[in-house]
């Protein structure tokens, strides 16, 4: 009795989580941490992003809650159950774009995607999926003959073709130019918006503020931030910065514009560093002394700057 | 019951698939196919097919091409097992196709049984081949028991498959699955029977060629074909070769 009510009661208040890591570790041959302690939940329907530099245990962390990996300690359980045991129940639920895999050189673009169709009952209409992606031309071309972009929108068609529930995209849209990066971004956005759950590994930073709905930052083999975009920014760098062109002459009294917090130039142009309504007060403050700079702006503080302050180090490419 | 069914038609996809790749690679299949009919065609151009027609003893009494003929069956299932095989499946491995593969949960089975399926069918169609070959150019007589030839054919194509799937495991890269392929290829053909016949062979090479599985192959085709009946101590050979390959190489095997 007592056991059915908390069940009932559980499912009542939560979703159970799609993904659930807890104290992930992987080592290779006893030296090497690629993950020393990694924990994390990814909730039904949302866009879960790991952040970080190659080599900080990004794409270890997925192979290993995909089943592609062992893990030396801690558990993993996608949808409840354990990656490494039940491959056969996840199949079709969970798809997949890794970040090195090939398929054979002779093989066409329609056989790929029917093929993998076909592992799945109730898969997606791969005819639907070749349109999306930009493959409809290249229909019979061969594996070999495509290009480095034309084969990652390939992998990405190829990891939704089950329909999964959830979908893990690896550098998704590394070797794509910037307008197909572009229409990716919006077809992963439509993908979520149909209820798919998506854990994207990337590490760029524009593309993780533009999708992710929260992000853990990985560096070293743990997570050191875990938040939204937005929440991000605020609690790690909150401070904004108000940039005008201006004469060089001694502008200390900018010190003294409510909420400034440090002045400094930055060859012809003054940078004031602060929090509040900095843009207004320093746009009273100049007009107030005469000066009327034509290129006054705000630069909002970006997930580029946390990351910087977060491990102290740019994200390497 | 479902999900088998479902295991199956993958298994049957991929193996259709696999041999429309194997289309589409113009010097495996010049190899497979053409290299046992080009060889077969030397050797009838030069030995003939009159029984006694040369020393009794060198083709067991038979004619030269019925002696040929059924060898090269062996032959062909054997280029299908160390060369194809092999080169396949660590191509798939290196390249990332089976990590792929896996990580659609394609059953390890599925992959592995597609490449044995595949392999049996360009088998049958290489052995049509060189029996059609055979019947049409030279009179080699029909085979004196189909159904002994059938049971001797799966079971010698099955050995080489099971060798090749095994290389396929345990080599370490394409050029040397290659490498490793030819060579066992061509040691094989020379030493096996398909060369010179056992009756010209010196003691050394017979020796050698005792632990030569296509000997045993050779020795299982012509004796179905030539109405001797079914050579069960070549069969028990190939079928240990079968069992214990085939065991090895599912332990060994590595997605990569």
């Amino acid at each position: 009795m007592r056991l059915r009510s908390q069940g009932e009661s559980g499912t009542l208040s939560r979703m159970p989580p799609v993904i659930a890591v807890e104290h992930l570790r992987k080592t290779y041959s006893h030296h090497v941490v690629a993950v020393a302690d990694v924990s994390f939940e990814v909730e039904r329907g949302e866009i879960f992003g790991l952040l970080g530099s190659n080599g900080a245990g990004k794409t270890t962390t997925v192979e290993c809650v995909q089943g592609l990996r062992t893990p030396t300690g801690g558990t993993v359980r996608v949808f409840g159950l354990d990656p490494r045991t039940s491959s056969g129940a996840l199949r079709g639920r969970i798809g997949c774009q890794l970040q090195e895999s090939r398929l054979p050189d002779h093989l066409k673009v329609w056989e790929a995607l029917d093929l993998f169709a076909s592992l799945t009952p109730g898969a997606a209409d791969w005819r639907t999926l070749i349109k999306q992606w930009g493959l409809a031309e290249k229909r019979n071309a061969t594996f070999s003959s495509l290009s480095g972009g034309q084969r990652q929108r390939l992998f990405i068609a190829l990891a939704l073709v089950s329909d999964p529930e959830v979908v893990f995209l690896d550098e998704m849209t590394t070797g794509l130019d910037p307008a197909a990066r572009r229409i990716a971004w919006d077809l992963i956005e439509e993908i979520r918006d149909h209820g798919t759950t998506v854990v994207l590994v990337t590490h760029f930073m524009d593309e993780a503020e533009r999708l992710c709905d929260r992000v853990a930052v990985v560096d070293k083999g743990a997570i050191i931030a875990l938040d939204t975009p937005r929440g991000l920014v605020v609690r790690y760098d909150p401070l904004e910065q108000v940039v005008f062109s201006a004469p060089d002459e001694d502008m200390d009294w900018l010190q003294r514009v409510p909420g400034a917090q440090k002045v400094c130039r930055r060859g012809t142009r003054m940078v004031v560093e602060g929090s509040g309504p900095l843009l207004a007060h320093v746009a009273a403050a100049l007009v107030e002394r005469g000066y009327a700079p034509d290129d006054l702006r705000v630069i909002e503080p970006s997930l580029e700057d946390v990351f910087l302050k977060l491990t102290g180090h740019p994200v390497e490419v | 019951m479902e999900q088998r069914g479902g295991g199956a038609r993958v298994l049957l996809k991929l193996t259709w698939i696999e041999l429309k790749l194997f289309l589409r690679e113009p010097t495996t299949l010049v190899f497979t196919f053409a290299f046992p009919v080009v060889l077969l065609f030397v050797l009838g151009e030069v030995f003939g097919n009159q029984p006694g027609g040369t020393d009794r003893r060198i083709f067991g009494g038979w004619g030269a091409m019925n002696y040929y003929v059924p060898a090269y069956i062996a032959v062909v299932t054997m280029s299908v097992g160390v060369i194809m095989l092999p080169a396949r499946l660590t191509g798939y491995r290196a390249g990332g196709v089976l990590r792929r593969f896996r990580a659609s949960l394609v059953p390890i089975w599925a992959v592995l049984g597609s490449q044995v399926l595949a392999a049996l069918v360009l088998g049958v169609i290489g052995s049509v081949l060189v029996a059609a070959f055979g019947s049409l150019f030279y009179p080699v007589h029909v085979p004196d028991s189909l159904a002994l030839l059938a049971a001797g054919f799966l079971l010698c194509a099955a050995a080489f498959a099971a060798i090749g799937t095994l290389l396929g495991a345990v080599m370490p890269s394409t050029r040397a699955a290659q490498g490793a392929g030819l060579m066992l290829f061509f040691v094989m053909l020379f030493l096996g029977g398909a060369g010179p016949p056992t009756g010209v062979m010196s003691d050394t090479m017979k020796r050698i060629g005792d632990f030569l599985p296509l000997t045993y192959g050779v020795d299982l085709l012509q004796a179905s074909w030539n109405g001797t009946g079914w050579d069960g101590s070549a069969a028990l050979v190939l079928g240990v070769i079968l069992i214990v390959a085939g065991w090895l190489s599912l332990r060994v095997y590595r997605w990569g």
